[in-house]
Formats: C-alpha cells, sequence, structure tokens
C-alpha cells in the first residue's frame, strides 16, 4: 500500500535544507514506528520519495512525500504518531493512501504549485512583514498585463532568455502579500523568486534590495478530468488525490 | 516560538545554518527562571565534528536529569560566522536557548586534542569572557576544562578557572551542589573556587606556583593556597552498568561525523601498549553488563530513530560478551534495516562470519594496526601482534573474499632504525604474497594493501613520556625511506602508502607535554590569526612558528630532549592511580625490547589494583 505524507514547514525549520528534510523524515519515520517498506539488497533503505525540493529560507503549508507500507495504518493514528515525534517547525498535517499505478505516485505528477511573497520590514526577520503598498498592487495588475515576460534564465549548461508569462498562471495583489499560481515540476518549472526579481525589475526595484519572504501554499497535479487548461480546477491538490485510511 | 540568535540575513548568508538554531530532536528546553544553574557545555570544533562526541551526550544528559541545572551545547563557529559575528559584535550564544555564553553561570570545555586549542579562545574570545582567568569577574562564568588533554592542563592554565581530573560522571553532582550553595549565601568567585578546590579530581591551576631551573625544567609546584591539595587525584566510575548514559541521545538535522547510536561498552585496555594514553588514562578495563546494552540499544534505536548502531571502546575484541552483543543486534535490528557498524576486531573466524553478515565484502577492507613493522620495534611498544596472527589473519580473509587491507603504522617511535622503517613495507608486501598465493581462479582480482604512517608523539602518563621527538625534516626523511623502500617490493603495485604532515605533529608534541610557559605561544598564535588548527585546510604553520619566535619559546626544548627519569614533569601532580614507577618499569622494559603481558593475564601491578574494580578483580570473584 502506497501512502503520502503531508506536512508544514514554519519557524525556524526553514533553515534546514530539502535533503536535511528528507534525513529527519527517515529518522522521524522509525521513532514514530510507521510500518514502512525497505529495498531489498545489501543495504536496505526506506521507500520514500519527496516531491518538489523547499529552498532554504522557504516555509510550506503543502509539503509532500510518498511512502510505501508493509501494512495498513489509519490516517489519524499515523498522523498523530509522527506529530508525536516532530520538532517545532515541522507538522504532519495528512496521511493518505494514495493509487499504487506508477503514474499517480512518485513525484512525476507535479504540475504546479503556489505561494504567498510577502514583504518583510527588513531583511533580519521575515515574520516582520508589512502591508502590500498601493503601488505594489498596481503595478502587479500591470506586470500581468505584458504580452511577455522575459527573463535571464539559467540551466545546467547554459543561460538563455525565456518568456516566463506562460508558466505564470496566475498572480495577483492580496492586503499582505502577493499570490503567486506557477507552473512547477519536470516538464517545466517556474521558481517564484525568478517571478519576483522579473516583477522587482518591471517596477524599477532591485532585487537584492528588496527583503521578500516566500511560503509555499500547496502543490497540485493535473486534474484528470481537466481539458487541459491553467486554472484552478484545472489542478488537484497532491493531497486530494488519495484517500484517509480507515482500519477497523 | 524561539528567537534566534542571529537574524535571517545572516542564516541565509553562512554555510550550514542547521548548526546554529538548535531545536533537534531531544535537545532540552527548559524554563530559565526555574533553574538555578545555567551550564554551556562547549566542545570546541564545527557542529558535525562536536555533536559526534560521546562524553558531551554523556554529560548533557546526567546534567538536564536535575531539575535545577539547564544544560545547553555550543560549539565553534565556523569561520564564516566567526567574521560576521566579529563585525556585528554578536556575542556568541548556546544552541538551546540562544542566550549568550556570557549569562551563564558555567562554561564546560571538553578538550579531545591539542590542536583544538586556539578553538577555546575563540570560544572565550566570542563570548566576551576575558581569554585569561586572572582577568575575570563576577559577572563571567565558572571556565571548567575537562577530557583527555587535561591530563597535561598546564599549556591551558592561565585560560581555565578549573580543570575537572577524570571521568565527568563521579563529583559534577558535588560541584554543582557547591556552586548552588555558594551562590545563594552570596559567596564570591574566589569563594567557589576556594571550596571547589577541596573537591576530589578539581583542579584549580591560579591555586599553584610553579618555579623553573635555570635549564628550564620545572624546580617546583607548589600550592599557594590552603584549599589547595598536593594531588589530584583522577575520577573513576567503577559501576560502568549503572553510571548515567543518554537513552535519548539528540539528533542532529545535519549529518553529523558520527550519526549513529553509540554503545559505549567498556572504559579502559587490557593491553598496555606503551606509546598509548587511552590505554593508561581510563585504567582499569571496567565491561557494561552484556543485558544492560542490548536494552540501551532498543531505547536508543527508538528514541532517536537512527538507522546505524555502533560499538565504541578501546580494543573492543576484549570486551568478553563481545560474541552474544552482535548476534543479538544483527538478530535483532539487521532485518528491521539497521546497519550494524562493527568496531575494528580483531581476525578470527567470528569476526569474518559476522563482518560477512553486515559489510559487503567487495566493498570492505580489513584493518590492521600493527604500529610498528618489525617484530623488534613491536616489541618495543609492547604491541602484541605478531606477523604470524597479521599473515593468518588476512589468509583467512582473502580466502573468505576479501581483497582490501588497510594497515597503520608509527614512525618516529623510540629506537627506531632504518631496518625498522624498511620493515613496514616488507610486512605489507608479505600481506601481499599471501593474497598472490590463492589461486588466479579463486581470488578476487587484485589485492590493495593500503599502508598510512603518522608520526609517534610521547604523551603523558605512559611508559614513553620520557622519549625525545624529531625535527619536521627527520620526520619526512624517515618517511621517504619507507617510500622508497615501498618501490623496491615485488607486489609494488597491490601497495599504496600515504603518510601524514609532520608539522601538526611538531605542535602537537609541544602541548602535549608543554609547561604553563606555552601558554603564551597558543596566545600568540590565536592573536596571529591560527583557528581550527586541526583542519588542514585551515592550519598555517607559518603563523605557529612566528607565534614561537614572538614568545621566544624553543620548540627544541619541548621535543628533541630525551628526558632524565627524575625531572619533575607539568603533570607530575595528577595521580591517575598508575604509578610513575610503573611507568619508569615499562620504558626500561621498552628498551630492552621486552612485553608485558596484558592485564587478563597477568597482573603488573600497575597500581590502579587499589581501586578493586574491573579486570583488577575479574578473576578474583
Amino acid at each position: 500500500m502506497k501512502a503520502r505524507i503531508k506536512f508544514r514547514k514554519y519557524g525556524v525549520m526553514r533553515f534546514i535544507g530539502h535533503l536535511d528534510v528528507m534525513r529527519f523524515f527517515q529518522k522521524a519515520i522509525r521513532r514514530a514506528e510507521i510500518p514502512i517498506a525497505f529495498t531489498s539488497g545489501y543495504s536496505p533503505h526506506m521507500i520514500m520519495s519527496f516531491a518538489q525540493p523547499l529552498g532554504v529560507g522557504v516555509t510550506s503549508d503543502g509539503e509532500y512525500f510518498d511512502i510505501e507500507l508493509t501494512e495498513a495504518i489509519a490516517s489519524e493514528q499515523a498522523v498523530a504518531q509522527l506529530n508525536a515525534v516532530m520538532v517545532e517547525g515541522i507538522e504532519v498535517t495528512g496521511f493518505r493512501e494514495i493509487s499504487s499505478d506508477k503514474k499517480a505516485s512518485g513525484m512525476t505528477i507535479v504540475a504546479a504549485a503556489d505561494y504567498k511573497v510577502t514583504q518583510p520590514q527588513t531583511f533580519q526577520h521575515a515574520e516582520d512583514i508589512r502591508v502590500l503598498s498601493a503601488k505594489w498592487k498596481d503595478s502587479v495588475c500591470a506586470f500581468m498585463k505584458e504580452p511577455q515576460i522575459i527573463v535571464w534564465k539559467k540551466t545546467k549548461r547554459s543561460e538563455k532568455e525565456v518568456d516566463i508569462k506562460p508558466m505564470i498562471y496566475d498572480m495577483h495583489a492580496e492586503d499582505d502579500g502577493i499570490f503567486l499560481f506557477l507552473a512547477t515540476g519536470s516538464e517545466q518549472n517556474l521558481k517564484p523568486d525568478l517571478v519576483m526579481e522579473a516583477f522587482l525589475r518591471f517596477i524599477g526595484e532591485n532585487p537584492e534590495e528588496v527583503p521578500l519572504h516566500f511560503h509555499r501554499l500547496e502543490v497540485y497535479a493535473k486534474n484528470p478530468e481537466s481539458a487541459g487548461g491553467t486554472t484552478k480546477n484545472d489542478f488537484i491538490s497532491l493531497e486530494d488525490l488519495g484517500k484517509d485510511i480507515v482500519t477497523t | 516560538m524561539r528567537k534566534l540568535a542571529l537574524t535571517d540575513d545572516i542564516l541565509m548568508k553562512i554555510e550550514k545554518p542547521a548548526r546554529y538554531i538548535g531545536n533537534e530532536v531531544n535537545s532540552v528546553m527548559k524554563d530559565k527562571t526555574k533553574v538555578d544553574i545555567r551550564f554551556a557545555m562547549c566542545f570546541p570544533d564545527v557542529y558535525e565534528i562536536g555533536m559526534s562526541h560521546l562524553g558531551i551526550q554523556i554529560l548533557y544528559d546526567m546534567f538536564n536529569r536535575r531539575e535545577d541545572v539547564w544544560c545547553e551545547r555550543v560549539y565553534s563557529p565556523w569561520t564564516d560566522l566567526d567574521a560576521v559575528m566579529r563585525e556585528k559584535k554578536i556575542p556568541l550564544f548556546a544552541l538551546e536557548s540562544q542566550d549568550p555564553i556570557k549569562n551563564f553561570d558555567f562554561l564546560g570545555i571538553t578538550i579531545q586534542y591539542e590542536m583544538c586549542y586556539t578553538n577555546i579562545l575563540q570560544i572565550l574570545d566570542l563570548s566576551g569572557i576575558p581569554i585569561k582567568t586572572k582577568d575575570r569577574t563576577e559577572e563571567d562564568p565558572i571556565v571548567i576544562g575537562g577530557g583527555p588533554c587535561t591530563y597535561n592542563p598546564e599549556p591551558l592554565a592561565d585560560f581555565f578557572d578549573l580543570f575537572y581530573m577524570g571521568e565527568g560522571e563521579t563529583v559534577y553532582d558535588e560541584l554543582l551542589d557547591l556552586y548552588k550553595k555558594n551562590k545563594a549565601a552570596g559567596g564570591s568567585r574566589w569563594d567557589f573556587l576556594e571550596m571547589a578546590a577541596e573537591v576530589e579530581g578539581i583542579y584549580i591551576p591560579s591555586f599553584y606556583d610553579v618555579e623553573y631551573k635555570e635549564d628550564g625544567t620545572i624546580l617546583s609546584f607548589t600550592p599557594n593556597n590552603v584549599h589547595a591539595k598536593e594531588n589530584i587525584k583522577k575520577q573513576v566510575v567503577m559501576d560502568m552498568s549503572s553510571a548515567p548514559y543518554p537513552e535519548k541521545p539528540v539528533v542532529p538535522f545535519i549529518k553529523a561525523t558520527q550519526d549513529r547510536v553509540v554503545l559505549e561498552i567498556q572504559r579502559g585496555c587490557i593491553r598496555g601498549c606503551r606509546f598509548c594514553q587511552a590505554g593508561m588514562l581510563y585504567r582499569p578495563t571496567r565491561e557494561k553488563d552484556v543485558e544492560v546494552l542490548k536494552d540501551y540499544a532498543y531505547k536508543m534505536l527508538k528514541n532517536t530513530g537512527h538507522e546505524e548502531i555502533s560499538l565504541s571502546s578501546l580494543s573492543s575484541s576484549d570486551y568478553s560478551h563481545l560474541k552474544e552483543l552482535v548476534t543479538f543486534l544483527i538478530d535483532e535490528f539487521k532485518s528491521k534495516g539497521i546497519n550494524i557498524s562493527l568496531p575494528s576486531l580483531r581476525i578470527d573466524a567470528f569476526s569474518l562470519d559476522v563482518m560477512g553478515q553486515v559489510q559487503d565484502i567487495r566493498k570492505s577492507s580489513l584493518t590492521f594496526a600493527p604500529e610498528a613493522g618489525s617484530q623488534r620495534m613491536r616489541d618495543v611498544i609492547n604491541k602484541g601482534l605478531t606477523e604470524e596472527i597479521i599473515l593468518d589473519g588476512a589468509g583467512q580473509a582473502f580466502e573468505g573474499g576479501w581483497n582490501k587491507v588497510k594497515l597503520y603504522f608509527m614512525l618516529g617511535l623510540p629506537t627506531e632504525t632504518e631496518d625498522d622503517m624498511r620493515a613496514i613495507p616488507e610486512l605489507a608486501d608479505k600481506i601481499a604474497r599471501r593474497y598472490y598465493e590463492i589461486p588466479k581462479d579463486q581470488r578476487n582480482g587484485k589485492c590493495q594493501i593500503t599502508t598510512s604512517t603518522s608520526f609517534f608523539i610521547p604523551k603523558p602518563f605512559t611508559p614513553f613520556q620520557w622519549a625525545r621527538m624529531y625535527t619536521n625534516e627527520e620526520y619526512i626523511s624517515r618517511a621517504a625511506i619507507v617510500k622508497h623502500a615501498f618501490n623496491d617490493q615485488l607486489n609494488r603495485k597491490s601497495l599504496k602508502y600515504n603518510w601524514h604532515d609532520a608539522e601538526v605533529t611538531v605542535l602537537e608534541g609541544v602541548f602535549a607535554r608543554g609547561d604553563r610557559k606555552t601558554s603564551a605561544v597558543i596566545e600568540e598564535a590565536y592573536r596571529l590569526g591560527c583557528l581550527y588548527d586541526s583542519w588542514s585546510d585551515q592550519f598555517d604553520n607559518n603563523k605557529w612558528m612566528q607565534a614561537f619566535e614572538n614568545t621566544g619559546l624553543d620548540i627544541a626544548f619541548y621535543n628533541h630532549r630525551e628526558r632524565s627519569l627524575d625531572e619533575v614533569f607539568p603533570w607530575d601532580f595528577i595521580d591517575i592511580g598508575v604509578t610513575k614507577d610503573f611507568l619508569k618499569r615499562e620504558w626500561n622494559h621498552a628498551m630492552n625490547a621486552e612485553v608485558t603481558p596484558n592485564c587478563r593475564m597477568k597482573c603488573s601491578g600497575c597500581g590502579v589494583a587499589k581501586w578493586k574494580g574491573g579486570v583488577c578483580i575479574e578473576s578474583k570473584n
């Protein structure tokens, strides 16, 4: 049986990088005595795969990894057992069974993610944020009306000009920050800091001088029922692809 | 939510911010308003090294069991953060509360190797604590040192208010109670030090005066305070099985050097190798009950979630229930995906069998530490390993499928000749020959024999404490002799030779047996910018040489003299249980290449039997 675990990452844990969060959960799963399956062979390791890495400094309400179970465990119980061995800054919010079909599992299904970008008062404290200015609110509208948004994008081999506009599914201003809905995953991937950099340049600000904090809200797969658009309805959260496990 | 001492912009700029944020699984948080004593426990090296140290985990657990004490951790900030802290004047802080070290009652520093001495000064400096004990006031924490290097504390005498001699499990409670009592009574720092001086095992360097002879050696070492004891007795735990041990060690977020559960199976060593300080300091050999260890294995794996467990001790093969314990660990945990990391074991049928079960034979290698190439030299150092045992062990392993061997030797041992040096490659070659005796179709390609040499450093409280050392150039020329002799071997293509740099050896030699005068060199080297000297990419020998020049101290005085048997050593006031008479006897045996049997074969009367414990009473029960 395959299970998908959803967790939040906040507070000081934003300084722990992706690989270390993976290591943290490998140990946490042992402490929580979750019946996880191992690979066979000389040095068996846990069957576990993480979705979309989160950058250092970024917080999130929608982090995921999938594991293989050797036996069923009720969702409610698994969440309780895991949260009993967590640290401040990581909270498990979901534990759901997912289809064992290879196409539904694994993290190749990730297609989009949304973010809240806030503006801290200073570079020193991410939590201490300011209200979004009217200028910024107006500028976000203007920015999204641009026919093309050309940025320099670094790839593994080279640096090239890319139009990121088609990968921004939504961008709008809210009172406490900017909402971003972006193409994410192995097919197309747009990082929120690249969008904000382009935006700051658009409004004539130096990106190095403006403190920003990024918070990931949710990670999505393509909705199997969608005709292929890029609105919220065309995607489904990774959590909603699974169902709660109830044992008798 | 906890407020961090470092702001986001700093944490985002430095390497591995996880080193400085605390919050790890099993780290202990307390309400600072509800404790009487705040203790900052420090390992003066980077987090990943410090977090791997068992001793601190033991004391951290033991102190935090007390409701009136909150023990927190602090490690050396890496050079990137060091620069930021100096620039922005950020005081060094403890990981748990993120509060400045300066506000603590105690700063305890474990001193594990000589090349961390400049890091100790960094810790004091960044904390805003005066480097020298004489400049400290009532506002400063009591700075206390412990660990193996404190068996010659004199190079650090100016920097520490007190030293704890011996195993931490014994008199810390008494010391903490005294501190509390003194604080409640409104006593001063000085009052506390005088009270502490009465506690067994506590050494307060400022309570002693040293006078020197004209030749620079010590004339006298005398207490200048009525509370100070003539001799300081090393503290030892006699009942290892019931001594405190952490069931819930702290689990770092980033990979530490020791990223596993560590079971300490015994303390001490029966072997009596004459170069080995640990083998003398931790006498007598004391085992932990195997049932207690099994219980700890369960609990510690459960509480940490670690995927690996290892055993810790000197000469683990001598632990009398080793077979039972290793078999238990394999049977119980291997199916749960737990790796069993074996200590280096004497090669025999049992160890080859368990190694085959827990390691991939093709990838793993056998390790031998003959320490010396010739039998004569091995008799001098009392290493009871013979060529026959090595070749036989290697042969068995080769037939079992292994083809990689690692060999460890020392150069510069007392009485060493060119023949002894050349015997090192010759032994490596004999092992390779043994491999190629196996028919071609039954062996696994070529063999790989990797030989490493380090340079011998005489340590206090060993039979070799009287021995001389050599110059940097002499060490390198000895390594060159070995290197050339490797080229003459029949199987040279299967042999690889690595040697260590000698610059660090020279400095370790000075501080291992240095006196109070050498503290000036440490301070000067730190002032010149030396830090993280145990890291080869940070070590700067030129600065150290400059520090010797600026302070007028002569390396030759510390390293190139063979000391006379009646010389007063800086560490003679410490009583480790092993007598100086025994060490002298052993030194004379060494000069005659005479071996001394191990503690289980025959008691050699080293002196520790007075404690009536461990191996000393084993057969007499």
